[in-house]
């Protein structure tokens, strides 16, 4: 006998970062059969083990290869490897889940695979047109999942016993559906009907092919309630400009742009310009709407996004809506299905009553959505995708923390206000919610609360501390005061902090790093000295803040109010640019001095002089309203948070910016207290000057823009200079950063100055980003007591 | 009006200034405490400070305020209000004219609410150390046989009825103070409810749960604290709210929600759902529950929450407000 002239040994592969669920196991046991090396693989509660035994050259290869053919929906952070001294087995098999621990991840739903939409095309595929088709690299996972470990028993497919085709694929590591907890097919899986809601009751239409009669009514005009993957829908063709209408008025929903879903991208194409990167997002397994400029003049009628030079398109997600949109062979609006300001529905039981007066039919089926989760949506900005909204497709990957965070005890942060998100901080990693919504909505908080419990239960976290906003009236406040099991301690962090935190958090910045120059431009936030903030140049690492810079404050006339009405910004701006009486003697020809006289002027300067409700702000989404409100874009009230700000954007998108001639220069100064603060009152000189030579709205909205991108970066250069060069990296966060023009003029005029410019990707620079800077905080803090 | 030296003829002035106005046979008979015969049975008790900037405003001042604002709470419990206290702190400098106003007032809004105020107390405070005057009221009032009203009987199911429209007293109270003009003006509601209840406990009897006046904190806090005291929740629709047409002008053009600006004459009424329909014919029939109307539902609610419905079928949290209200739209 010869001895094994080749060394072998026996090793144990630890794979860490989003390997559950998503086809890793199986990669594992292809690539190991195929070297011909003997072990097993597992799952336990920190991601994948693998044991493995045979050559080391073929060992050292296998992990080459599981790096090269990790399934597309995984991500491979870490691979650590470790002398291994139990016993092996013959062969290579995969052990059962729960080996060592529980299974604790779950993975976002994934918009249906190639190889599937091929398979529902092919009319010799026993899955032709079978609209619930999916595998392990596509279909369902938080939408269907209700408790651990994930497996079919804990997901709505539950009831839906496999056939003895399915259980064949399911048990077979060679088949693409191994171990696919939502498996089906046409004979064991869940169907499609097609119902009325003419009489506010759900009445079954005897349609053979309930997905090609949905498709022939959409293409008849009708408005349709669709059970899409994470809430019910409404459908309608989206060039049919009565359907529109119809649709907007229906639903309560005055301006807000809808979305719309297309066939492939050559159908985007007809209406958008698509970057290489914008179509491989539209194109990714998390298929988000995707924000995209308006190529040419719109074709689609104005009611699909009023005012704006954007649409958001989408891809078809799962099977159902690619033989729907394919049959329609239009662009279709994709949107919520809900009156406006409440939760998707997601209740069958709920349509009829909620969704009766909106939409003429229902498509649905019979599995149940066990979770609420709306579409995400991303936009290409300064030359990286932004996510703006997380939830399909993207919720829950954990995303890892910087170094340093391991440490920190679980911590679970509430979030903010609007367009909610709660964290949770485990093990260095951090677990964002999907996208909730407005909490001034009861049924949203009702489901925020629901969704906190699950996710509680799915990642098995029970916190140490709650993070919450300073803010004493948000509804998550008040939650997390009463949180169950109470007496943990409760951090309160200062909004903008958080948002900085947030931005440090997600672009890896270590723990122990010196602090930052952030610079958050946002709506409102609840400052520490009492006032509103939303303009700010704080100076912050992860445990604390300086202010060293802001917007000046300008009263927000009526509160609240000032935040639905934009004139009232514009008012309190001119009055403390120039005081009514110099604006009523230089601009009285002006119609919007017209429009402002006609106010309850005297109430008004009472208010402002008197501080009845006028809270001061450095608001930067304030003073984009005050702009918008100038050049009568968006004057009486906004018709949904943001508008004004989107408008003032889209205006200036009429043309090139650089073309636009200088900014509007705005000042610098300092306040009574030594705050460093951008004064706009020659901004406001310069742009009323304009109006009254008649300068286009759209070149002013360009000059508005640049003249505060150079006032934002001069601004931090200047505070760079009088801090002693102690920073030169800048975080920009914030809800205005949005807004594509404000971001990449800002964005180059910073590193221009030499600045490294940190900014929001993976999770959202608006309120939807502030939960994991909260937790950031937390877990910082209590890293250092201890 | 001097404080210190030449205090005592002061004293004896002011006094007098009460004494005339608020006259009856205890308080003639100058002794220093009243004596009265009281019926066998339960009585309620109640006691409140009144601080209000002005003084005087549109449909009231802090006189009638005084009486109105005992009363009621002793009302709410379905007591008839018989005697009330009345102590005053006032600044020095402080008009006397203006003193016999106030007084003249306290003394015809316990005429016309029938009560008596008994006993009283006036002390001269250095200037700067009060803000015009001070009236502190206290009052008895007897319970009739079978009335068991607290704010912790609200079950699920029971029905909310509101007096009237709200709002009212707050935006008056805030436009005089900070000399607001607004196209008609608002006058404070500011009377005394006890009528108002003796025709509700009469009809709705054993029904009635509980009845409370949606003073300071509005509506809001009034729910919320019934709400914590029940531990059930509320569920009312926007638009079964009285509020009248320049109340809401005013609130939107200041910011501010009616459901949290202060009343002094209306009275939240929680009952079994059988007996709304009675309630509220009875609220109506009284010209202080003109406007009455039902406004909601007690729901099982473990959070406690006060929600309201609006229009459009959303519906939104109501919190109370420690303070003012902090804008928080991003
Ligand atoms: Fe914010
Ligand atoms: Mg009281
Ligand atoms: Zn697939
Ligand atoms: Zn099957």
């Amino acid at each position: 006998m010869f001895a094994e002239k080749r060394p072998t040994e026996t090793v144990e592969i630890r794979v860490r970062g989003c390997v559950q669920g998503v086809g890793f196991r199986p990669t594992v046991w292809r690539i190991a059969r195929r070297l011909g090396l003997a072990g097993e693989v597992y799952n336990d509660s920190e991601g994948v083990v693998v044991i493995v035994g045979g050559a080391s050259n073929d060992i050292a290869d296998f992990i080459t290869r599981l790096r090269c053919e990790a399934p597309p929906l995984s991500r491979i952070d870490t691979i650590e490897t470790r002398p291994f001294t139990g016993e092996t087995t013959q062969g290579f098999r995969i052990a059962d889940s729960l080996r060592g621990g529980a299974d604790t991840q779950i993975a976002p739903d994934a918009a249906i695979c190639a190889a599937c939409a091929d398979e529902v095309v092919d009319p010799s595929s026993r899955r032709y047109r079978y609209a619930f088709t999916n595998c392990t690299h596509c279909g369902p996972r938080l939408t269907i999942v209700h408790g651990v470990p994930y497996d079919r028993t804990m997901t709505t497919m539950a009831p839906f016993a496999m056939c003895e085709e399915c259980a064949r694929e399911y048990a077979d590591p060679g088949d693409r559906r191994f171990h696919a907890q939502p498996i089906a097919c046409p004979v064991c899986g869940p169907r499609l009907s097609l119902a009325t809601l003419e009489n506010g009751s759900f009445d079954l239409v005897g349609a053979q092919d309930a997905l090609a009669a949905a498709a022939r009514l959409i293409g008849a005009g009708e408005i349709l309630a669709i059970k899409g993957l994470g809430g019910y829908q409404l459908a309608c063709d989206a060039t049919n400009e009565t359907a529109v209408n119809h649709l907007r008025h229906r639903k309560r929903r005055d301006a807000k742009p809808f979305a719309l879903m297309a066939e492939d991208l050559a159908m985007v194409r007809n209406y958008c310009r698509l970057s290489e990167e914008e179509a491989e997002l539209l194109s990714s397994p998390s298929a988000p709407i995707v924000l995209l400029e308006v190529k040419g003049p719109l074709r689609l009628p104005r009611a699909v996004a009023p005012g704006l030079n954007t649409l958001g398109f989408m891809l078809p997600t799962t099977p159902l809506h690619l033989l729907l949109v394919r049959a329609v062979s239009r662009p279709v609006i994709m949107t919520s299905g809900n009156w406006s300001d409440e939760p998707q529905v997601i209740d069958d039981a709920e349509v009829p009553r909620r969704l009766g007066a909106i939409a003429s039919h229902v498509l649905t089926h019979n599995r149940r959505i066990a979770t609420r989760v709306d579409d995400s949506l991303v936009r290409v900005m300064d030359e990286a995708p932004r996510v703006l909204r997380r939830a399909r497709g993207s919720a829950p990957t954990p995303i890892r923390m910087p170094s340093g965070f391991r440490q920190a005890p679980p911590v679970l942060a509430f979030g903010g206000h609007l367009k909610a998100t709660f964290c949770l901080l485990k093990k260095g990693e951090a677990i964002l919610s999907q996208h909730q919504g407005d909490l001034e909505d009861a049924a949203t908080l009702d489901d925020y609360q629901r969704n906190q419990k699950l996710f509680a239960k799915l990642f098995e976290h029970s916190p140490e501390a709650l993070v919450v906003d300073r803010h004493p009236q948000y509804a998550t406040s008040r939650l997390a005061r009463t949180y169950s099991g109470a007496n943990l301690p409760l951090i309160e962090a200062q909004h903008h902090h958080a948002h900085v935190a947030a931005c440090l958090a997600e672009n890896g910045y270590p723990l122990d790093a010196s602090p930052v120059l952030g610079i958050v431009l946002d709506g409102v936030g609840l400052g520490d000295d009492g006032g509103i903030w939303g303009g700010e140049f704080l100076l912050a690492d992860y445990r604390d803040y300086r202010r060293l810079g802001s917007l000046k404050p300008a009263p927000m006339l009526g509160g609240e109010q000032a935040a639905r009405e934009p004139w009232r910004n514009l008012y309190a701006q001119i009055a403390m640019a120039m005081g009514w009486r110099a604006f009523a003697a230089d601009y009285r020809e002006l119609e919007v001095y017209n429009f402002l006289d006609a106010k309850p002027r005297e109430t008004l300067d009472a208010m402002m002089n008197r501080g009845i409700n006028a809270p001061l702000a450095s608001s930067c989404g304030r003073l984009f309203d005050a702009f918008a409100a100038l050049l009568g874009l968006c004057r009486d009230r906004q018709a949904y948070e943001g508008q004004a700000g989107a408008l003032v954007e889209a205006a200036a998108s009429g043309g090139p910016v650089r073309e636009a001639g200088p900014g509007y220069a705005f000042k610098i100064v300092s306040s009574a207290t030594g705050l460093a603060q951008i004064e706009p009152a020659p901004m406001w000189r310069a742009a009323l000057q304009d109006c009254c030579s008649g300068v286009l709205p759209g070149l002013m909205a360009a000059r508005f823009h640049k003249g505060l991108a150079e006032a934002v970066a001069e601004l931090a250069a200047r505070l760079r200079e009088s801090h002693a060069r102690l920073f030169d990296t800048v975080a920009l966060s914030g809800g205005c950063f949005q807004n594509r023009i404000l971001f990449e003029e800002i964005a180059r005029r910073l590193r221009g100055a030499g600045f490294a410019v940190l900014s929001h990707a993976q999770v959202p620079t608006n309120d939807g980003g502030l939960s994991l800077g909260q937790a950031a905080i937390g877990g910082a803090l209590l890293i250092r007591q201890g | 009006l001097s404080h210190g030296a030449g205090g005592r003829a002061m004293a004896q002035l002011i006094a007098e200034i009460f004494h005339s106005a608020l006259d009856n046979e205890w308080l003639r008979r100058g002794d220093d405490q009243s004596v009265f015969e009281i019926g066998a049975g339960r009585l309620a008790m109640t006691t409140d400070a009144f601080v209000v900037s002005p003084l005087f405003f549109p449909g009231g001042d802090i006189g009638s305020l005084a009486i109105h604002g005992t009363v009621n709470d002793l009302a709410m419990s379905g007591a008839r209000p018989l005697y009330l206290t009345a102590s005053f702190i006032i600044e020095e400098g402080f008009p006397l004219a203006d003193l016999a106003r106030i007084a003249q007032s306290m003394g015809a809004a316990a005429r016309d609410a029938g009560v008596f105020v008994i006993a009283g107390d006036t002390k001269v405070v250095e200037r700067g150390k009060a803000d015009g005057v001070f009236i502190t009221t206290a009052g008895v009032g007897r319970l009739p046989h079978g009335l068991e009203l607290s704010g912790d009987k609200a079950r699920p199911g029971d029905a909310v009825l509101i007096s009237g429209s709200i709002g009212d007293h707050g935006v008056a109270v805030m436009s005089k103070r900070e000399n607001l003009e607004f196209d008609c003006e608002i006058l404070s509601d500011s009377a005394a409810l006890h009528g108002l209840v003796e025709g509700m406990t009469a009809a709705a009897g054993a029904s009635l749960r509980l009845m409370r006046d949606p003073t300071r904190g509005g509506l809001a806090a009034t729910l919320n604290e019934i709400a914590q005291q029940s531990g059930v929740g509320f569920r009312l629709e926007e638009e079964a709210i009285p509020v009248k047409p320049e109340v809401a002008a005013a609130c939107e053009l200041l910011g501010l929600d009616p459901l949290n600006v202060a009343n002094e004459g209306k009275l939240v009424a929680v009952v079994a759902p059988e007996a709304a329909k009675a309630l509220l014919d009875a609220m109506r029939a009284h010209p202080l529950g003109r406007d009455a109307a039902i406004i909601g539902a007690v729901v099982a609610n473990e959070r406690r929450f006060v929600q309201l419905k609006s229009s459009f079928g959303g519906s939104r949290i109501v919190d109370w407000l420690a303070g003012e209200q902090l804008p928080r739209i991003c």
